[in-house]
Order: structure tokens, then sequence, then C-alpha cells
């Protein structure tokens, strides 16, 4: 009964957005305020339903419900709570339900808190993700029905992948897709824009901060899922340049991209086209990235999904609403009048470069992920595009772009003086040669290259604090007063410095774990002793142990250093019972310094063990950097100027904040 | 991208020179049976089957061109992470220098554009009173 109610309210759900798309955006037309109106109380009642229907298939899971034959596949009565509930976005269909749950979250936000966006702009904007949820919701409606029951309900289910059964991995999936479709925000209003034919700074300041929190939450998909490989998958390995990961990494891509541009059209009425194409550009690639992931063209430890019905669908989603929103494009934008004029040399111009830098390196990305699908579905010629090919592509277009990036916040708008900037970036251009030539200094090993990219990372936070010691005119007036104005500063500068600073973190970890990790790979018998990186470990042995749903192997090193016991690491291989299949689970040991990771092989005929040890250097800071990115973005986010609804309120404040400034 | 290795104690070569060729060798070649994973970096049987046969060409002599010319021929160029520029490749080597030279046109004839209508634009008469009254009282 209760799967039932969720298959219902996920048809009404259809219907509904339906009614969300026809009668606001035919309102618009002939300017019927009743028609117009109809569009906030339908998102709302949309994501109600979806809620509903989403809350049912939870409970199906919770409560091991085998009738239904997505819980069956995808889930086990033993198997821990926590991944009985992430089994409901373990897979493709319930997955699925959570895209268009977020979907209509979303919708449903700017229903309730856009009460002062103007009437027509709030219309065509629902009117617009009405479209999307009624697209969606015929997908899973049609090809991916989670409420599909079984007779007779079997006696238990199948399981669910067991390295999906992480902590980590549990909720990559709803900060990826709130990611992917928190652009859809940016993609209905550029569309809305595009049918008014009118455009304002005023709509840049609406979409800022949804296409800000999207990127927050696609930022922190992204290390999640990084990180999850990092020590689940056993190879001590962060990035693949995956398909899949390349999937999600392309709208972060165009995403910042965005978020910048989108800046220059809120503070100087100029980019006006480009933001516009860049949204629709940003959501294409979300889009994309769910039909790579969904659709099961590529076959990967991600993809869950293998079934051509469903590829064709989405494709044919992706080609209305991409097609759809170019050709309007195409035909509107001409109408859409540039303003702010400003020379290469000013804030706007940074920006220009940032877009240019990082819409190219999103370009490769693009052709790196896809060219090898179309030479094969052309051709049939297979060919692998790896890591080597992006780092002949994209590495040289985003090491440049890093290197601008202290630049930006320090010039002026319309005109900017690129000497005072780099004068103002002085202490941040000496500490960071200082610190490559000492890093140069002590290296014995490892790329020529690589104290210059540590350099570089001390280059972004360096340049990041000094635009706030510029703000605060640090070193031309007393204490007092620069702490004074530390305090009067806008959130939203500490936000900036913040996510620039994050990004210099984030290359730091980068350059040092890949330059100077170091490995050893050995046989080892009870009571052996090794040493890596300074840690003297003494192997222990193996012994079995019994998990809630898997039995495993684990070996005991104890771990010294410097004569002192430091802790004992446990790596362990396990034997999932009902998914007939194993993970390794690597023992870790984190430090300032670096991570020890242990990771257990094989057992060799003589009784020995296959261990493989390594020591990752700094490699924390890649997570912990994209963390502070989050922060920032959060702290954005939180200033009165970008909140939702500030437009308004901006008339009856803005003297205390221009003050403030 | 990254050295992860997957490489086993009883495949290394007693040689650090040879295995170090090896290993770099290894970094460049895909495991056929992972998503975009070098064998370098793979636990699959198939990567270490692969492993060992470079070892034993290494062995045998060869030079890295020669090794990486006797997997190809054996299991394709599927086998390389990195594609070689071959005709049907053309295409992928070149799109991104083309797009980033198409972008930087666009930006700079819309700067072009943008400071001509700048300069073509003068003052309108009552800008130039408003100028003048302007100039006049300081």
């Amino acid at each position: 009964m209760i799967a039932e109610t969720g298959h219902y309210a996920l048809i009404l759900a259809l219907a509904l957005a339906i009614v969300q798309t026809v009668l606001p955006l035919w309102g618009t037309r002939i300017r019927d305020p009743q028609l117009m109106a109809v569009a906030v109380p339908a998102a709302q009642m949309q994501f109600l339903l979806i809620a509903v229907s989403f809350a049912a298939l939870m409970t199906a899971y919770v409560t091991s419900d085998f009738s239904l034959q997505n819980v069956w596949a995808n889930s086990h009565s033993a198997k821990p709570l926590i991944y009985k509930i992430a089994g409901v976005w373990g897979n493709h269909e319930g997955s699925m339900v959570l895209w268009v749950l977020i979907l209509a979250l979303f919708g449903a936000a700017v229903a309730t808190y856009g009460t002062n966006l103007p009437r027509e702009l709030q219309a065509n904007v629902l009117a617009v993700q009405g479209s999307i949820a009624a697209a969606f919701l015929l997908f899973i409606i049609t090809t991916s029905n989670p409420f599909t029951r079984l007779d007779p309900a079997p006696l238990d289910g199948q399981g669910l992948n067991p390295v999906l059964q992480d902590p980590a991995l549990a909720f990559h999936p709803p900060f990826l897709y709130t990611g992917y479709v928190g652009f859809s925000m940016a993609f209905s209003f550029a569309v809305a824009a595009l049918i008014d034919g009118r455009i304002d700074a005023a709509w840049a300041r609406w979409v800022r901060p949804w296409t800000l929190a999207a990127w927050m939450c696609l930022t922190l998909g992204i290390a999640m899922g990084s990180w999850w490989a990092y020590y689940e998958l056993g190879w001590g390995g962060f990035w693949f340049w995956d398909p899949v990961e390349n999937a999600s990494f392309m709208p972060w891509l165009a995403g910042t991209a965005l978020l910048h541009s989108a800046l220059v059209m809120e503070k100087r009425d100029a980019l006006k086209v480009w933001t516009i194409l860049l949204a629709i550009i940003a959501f294409s690639l979300s889009l994309m990235g769910t039909f790579l992931v969904r659709s099961g063209v590529l076959t990967s430890v991600h993809s869950f999904a293998v079934d051509p019905a469903r590829g064709v669908f989405i494709l044919a989603i992706m080609g209305v609403f991409i097609g759809g929103a170019l050709t309007l494009f195409a035909f509107r934008a001409p109408l859409l009048a540039q303003g702010g004029l400003f020379a290469p040399i000013s804030r706007e111009g940074s920006l220009v470069l940032n877009n240019l830098l990082l819409t190219t390196a999103c370009a490769a990305v693009f052709v790196g992920t896809l060219y090898p699908l179309a030479l094969e579905s052309l051709t049939g010629e297979k060919i692998s595009v790896g890591g080597p090919f992006f780092n002949y592509t994209f590495v040289p277009l985003i090491v440049p772009l890093l290197i601008a990036v202290p630049f930006g916040p320090m010039l002026a708008w319309k005109r900017g003086d690129i000497v005072a900037a780099g004068q103002r970036l002085m202490v941040a251009a000496i500490s960071a040669l200082v610190v490559a030539v000492a890093v140069l200094a002590w290296q014995q090993r490892g790329p020529w290259l690589a104290p210059f990219g540590i350099g570089l990372g001390i280059w972004l936070i360096g340049g990041a604090l000094s635009e706030i010691a510029y703000r605060v005119k640090l070193f031309d007036g007393s204490w007092a007063e620069a702490w004074r104005r530390l305090g009067a500063l806008p959130r939203s500068a500490y936000g900036t410095t913040l996510a620039h600073a994050g990004l210099g973190i984030v290359v730091i970890g980068i350059v040092a774990t890949t330059a100077w990790r170091s490995e050893s790979i050995l046989a080892l018998k009870p009571k052996d002793t090794a040493e890596i990186a300074g840690y003297q470990l003494t192997f222990e042995g193996v012994a079995p142990r019994e998990g809630p749903n898997y039995r495993e192997r684990v070996g005991l090193f104890k771990v010294a250093r410097g004569g002192g016991d430091v802790t004992t690491l446990e790596p362990s291989k396990r034997e999932f019972t009902v998914e007939r299949s194993g993970t390794t689970e690597a023992g870790i040991h984190a430090s300032w310094r670096g991570d020890l990771y242990v990771v257990l092989g094989d057992q060799l005929k003589d009784g020995a063990q296959s261990v493989r040890l390594y020591f990752n250097p700094l490699v924390r800071l890649i997570w912990l950097g994209a963390l502070v990115m989050f922060t920032g973005g959060a702290l954005s986010l939180s200033d009165r100027r970008l909140r939702v609804g500030a437009p308004k309120r901006a008339k009856v404040l803005g003297q205390g904040l221009a003050a403030a400034e | 991208m990254l050295p992860a290795k997957a490489v086993e104690p009883d495949e290394v070569l007693p040689d650090p020179a040879l295995e170090a060729r090896a290993r770099h060798i290894s970094e460049g070649l895909r495991c056929l049976v992972c998503q975009n994973q070098s064998i370098d970096d793979s636990g699959a049987p198939l990567a270490k089957d692969l492993r060992l046969l470079v070892r034993e060409r290494l062995k045998a002599g060869d030079t890295d061109q020669q090794i990486e010319d006797f997997v190809v021929a054996r299991y394709g160029e599927f086998v390389l992470l990195k594609p070689r520029f071959e005709p049907h490749t053309v295409l992928l080597w070149f799109a991104t220098p083309a797009v980033l030279i198409v972008a930087l046109l666009i930006v700079v004839l819309a700067y072009r554009r943008q400071s001509a209508s700048a300069e073509l634009a003068p003052l309108s008469k009552a800008e130039e009173r408003r100028l003048k009254r302007l100039l006049d009282d300081s």
C-alpha cells in the first residue's frame, strides 16, 4: 500500500508538472495574473508529492520490502541501516527519484522565497522548472519505475555493490545531484529571460545565490567522490580522469565560470549574452553527466544502469532542452543590449580571462571524455584517453589561470592598473618564490617542476590573503583601524578569499602527493619489519574477522616512529557474503606530514603476505582545500547582499551597507 | 595520472633501472578490463599478465618503443592511455587548441568592437553643456 501511494504520488507529480509548465507560460503570453499565479502553489505541491513518493521508497528500503523489485535488487535484510537508506539512491531508479526531488525542492524554494521576483519572471522560471520535472518524471515512470512489484516476493534481497557500502559514498550522490540540479535554476532563469527578451543586473543578483549553492554542493560532492576513491579503491589515487569523474567535473568548471561571469553582470551590467549562454551550458553539461552515468554508455565502477531504452530517452531529453534553449538563445540573444564598457586590464577583463580559460579547459575535458565514444560509434575503432592526455591538454590551460587568479580581485572595475596590482601582490609573490626555492633545495627526488607547483599554491593562498590585507589597508594605517575594517568587510569578501585560498591548498596537496609519494612493495612474513618515510612497521600476521554482512582477512601492523609507538593499522580484504564480491580496505594513518597508507595484497605461495606501503605527503590538503572552498561559498551565500530577497531589502538597508563597504 | 601501484613483490625486476623503465611503460598502458586505469594501478589478473609481459620484453633487451609497438600489435591502440597522433585522432588532439584560438579571437574582436563603439560615440549636446558647466564651476 505504501509503495502504491508513492507510485501514485509520482504520477500525480507528473500531471502537476505539466500544469506548472503550461498554465504559467500561457499566462505570461496573455498577461493573465491568475494563470501566472498557478506556478507558485503548483511548484510547492510538486515538491510535496515527490517527497511523499521518495519517503515511500525510503520506507520500503528501511523495512526491507522485497516485494519491490528495486529493493530486492539493491538491498538485503542484513545490511546496516545507513546503507539501507543510502541504498535508495545507490541504484538507477532511486537516484532518479532523488534527482527530481532535489529539482522540486529548488522549484519550491523559488516559489516560496522568490516573492519579490517580478511576477512574470517567476512564472516563467517555474514553468521551465516544471518542464524539466515533467520530462524526468515521465522518464522515471515509463522506463525506470522504482515501485514495480514482484510476485511472489523473494525472501531476501541481492544486496548493494560492496564498494558502495561506505559512509562517504552514501552521501556523495545527494551532494553531487544538488550541484547538478542546482544549475537547473540558472538554466530556468536564463530561458525565462530569453522568453521575456529582457535581462538586467537584478537578474544576475537572483541567479547568483542559486548558482553558488549548486557550485558548493558540487565541489563537496566531487571532493567526497575523490576521497572515497582514495581510501576505498585501494590504490591511493584520488583522481583517475575516469569519464564518470569527468562528467561531474565539466559542470563544475562551467559553473565556476558562470559564478564569475554573473558577478560581472551584476556589478557592471556587462557580459549578459555570455552569462546566459554559460547558464545554458552549465546545465547542459549536468544533463550530459546524468546521461553518461545513467545510460550505461560507460561501464565503470560507478555505473549501474545498462539499458539502451533509458539512454535514448535521456538523450531525447537532452536534445529537447539543450536544443530548445540554444535555439531560443539564437533568436533572442541579439535583443539583449550589452551594457558596461571596460578595458582589457580591469576586474571585468580578468573575469573574462577566467571564463576564457575555464571554458576552454572544460572543452578539453569534454573532448577527452566524448571523443572515444564518438570514434567508436562512428568507426568502431577503440581508443583510450587517460591521465597522460589530460596532462597535455588540461594542465597547460589551468596553470596560467591559477597564476592569474590573485590579480583579479586586485584590479579595479572598468580600468585597472596591473602594476599597482602587482605591487600589492609583492608579498605573496616573494613568499611563493622563497618557498619554491626552498623546496627545490630540499627535494632529493621528484620532478623539477614540482617546487614551482608548491610555489603556485602559496601564491594563490598569499594572493587571497593579500586581498584582505589590501582591503583593510593593513600596511597604511594603524592596526586598530585595520582591525575595525576587518569586521566591516562584507562576508562575500571573505568568501572570495577563502575560495581562492582553498584552491591554493588543493594545488599544494595535488602537487606534493603526485611528486613525492613514496612506495614499497613487499612480501612479509609475520614479525617481519618494513620501513617507509620514517615509519617502522611490524607485521603481526593476518587474522579472520566477521562484519555485519561480510567476512574479512585483517592484517595487523604495529607502526612506530623514532622509537615510540604510533598506532596499529588494520588493512583488510573484505568478502561480502551476499553480493559475492570483495573490497580492499586500506589501513591509513594520517598526520600533518601526510598519510601512511597500507594495503593488504594476496597470500603468496610460501606463506608470506604481499603488502603495499605508501606514504602520500600532504594528500589531505586536497580535500581540506575543497572544504575551505565550500566554506568560502557558504560565507558568500550568507552575505546579506546575496541572500534571496536581497534586492528589496537592500533598498531599506542600503545606506548602512554602503557605509560599511 | 597518479602513481597508485598495484605491482606485486614477485614481479619487481632486480635491476632498478630496468624496473624504473617498466614502471614508466606500465603507467601509459591501460588495463583492458578496467575503466581508465593503467596496468600499474590495477589489481586485475590481466593487468598482472601485461606487467609481466612488459618486464619480459625489457629483459629480452627491447627498447621502450618496441615494447609499446609489441603491446599495441597484440591488443590494439585501445591499450594506450595517451592516444597516438594519427589521422583518426587529429581532432582529439587539435580540438582544445582550436577552441582556445577561436575563443581568443572572439574575445579580441569583442574588445575591438567595444572600443570602436566607445570612440565613435561623441558627447550629446546636453552632455557637452553639462561638462562645460562642471568645468566652469571648478
